[in-house]
């Protein structure tokens, strides 16, 4: 079972790769709905896939973090995405997968992934 | 909501909003008396009287977004559907206290759900709050604090994702355990060699003295 030692040896680990984190320019910002809506429509898992996909490929630009009500309800989970520079994207209706795919495409690779954001799941005229 | 560790994390979080300090999270499962306890208390801001009774109403929300506010009743029905009670205290400047109970066998009640996944965020994604968790089943019992988490953190956020997932796991499996505690060591005042299980030279060494 983890102890709160096993804690103190990621600290020291965790200590010498601070630093280029956090305040950084090109720091990636995800945000996810944490409100009842989000919570009731699944958003904890999502959050959680954002964070460990981001730990797994030790990616130090990027924070991950949590909102209230963004006021598409009907549409959560949401999570934003903000790249310094760009237009911000919305994906909607997220699982813990398509979190993932959100990671390695749209932060590792660049590309937006089209079919998860609110203008594809948004009725058209 | 589809289980309880849903319920408080959304909860929680008003306390969160309310500016809090410190939260903490109790959850008593008794199995002797059947019967679950789940309180939330915290020292934000408060509420008056009035918004205290408001609160548990639907169509109350503080938020600006839209005219209904879910998470309260959601408490309150998920507990007395399954046998129990709600209640809510509040004070303003001094904090709130939220308290449900559930039969604990009760057919309704809804299954507490991953409750380490609650407790990650609410510790992680909250570094300036203290939130203290304390889970009892029975004679067992879990607790855990940001403050105590962050003593041996010494600096380094709650928040990084290698923490974060840390923690996720150290919850995870404390609160596992205590659902199946470690057998005590079996009292023998005659120290009966039949019924001695296999023992490996290091338990030898600490258990049994007569």
């Amino acid at each position: 079972m983890k102890s709160l030692a096993e804690l103190q040896a990621l600290r020291d680990k965790a200590r010498v790769e601070m630093g280029m984190r956090e305040d950084a320019p090109d720091n990636i910002r995800i945000v996810v709905g944490m409100a009842t809506c989000g919570i009731a429509a699944g958003a904890r898992p999502v959050l959680n896939a954002f964070v460990n996909e981001v730990a797994k490929r030790g990616l130090k630009n990027v924070t991950v973090s949590q909102t209230g009500c963004i006021g598409i309800c009907q549409y959560e989970p949401v999570a934003e995405v903000y790249v310094p520079g760009q237009e911000k994207t919305t994906y909607v209706k997220l699982t813990a997968e398509k979190a993932a795919k959100i990671v390695v495409d749209h932060i590792v690779n660049g590309n937006v992934v089209t079919d998860y954001t609110i203008g594809a799941a948004a009725p058209t005229k | 909501m589809q289980e309880l560790s849903l319920n408080v994390l959304d909860v929680a979080e008003n306390s969160m909003r309310a500016r809090a300090k410190n939260v903490t999270v109790e959850i008593t499962e008794d199995t002797a008396a059947d019967r679950m306890e789940i309180r939330i208390a915290d020292d934000g801001c408060g509420m008056s009287k009035e918004m205290t009774e408001q609160v548990t109403d639907p169509f109350f929300t503080t938020r600006t977004t839209r005219k209904v506010g879910l998470g309260v009743p959601f408490f309150k029905m998920a507990a007395e559907m399954a046998g129990g009670e709600f209640s809510i205290m509040s004070e303003p400047g001094v904090g709130t206290e939220t308290r449900a109970t559930f039969g604990l066998s009760h057919i309704d009640r809804m299954p507490l759900g991953d409750i380490a996944s609650t407790m990650q965020l609410l510790i992680c994604d909250h570094e300036d709050v203290n939130v203290i968790y304390r889970h009892r089943v029975d004679a067992e019992t879990f607790e855990v604090s940001s403050d105590q988490l962050k003593e041996v953190l010494d600096g380094v956020p709650l928040g990084l994702p290698e923490i974060r997932t840390f923690i996720g796991e150290y919850l995870k499996e404390n609160i596992e355990a205590l659902y199946h505690p470690e057998p005590e060591a079996p009292a023998d005042p005659e120290g009966g060699q039949a019924a001695e299980p296999a023992r490996n030279e290091q338990d030898m060494n600490t258990t049994m003295e007569e």
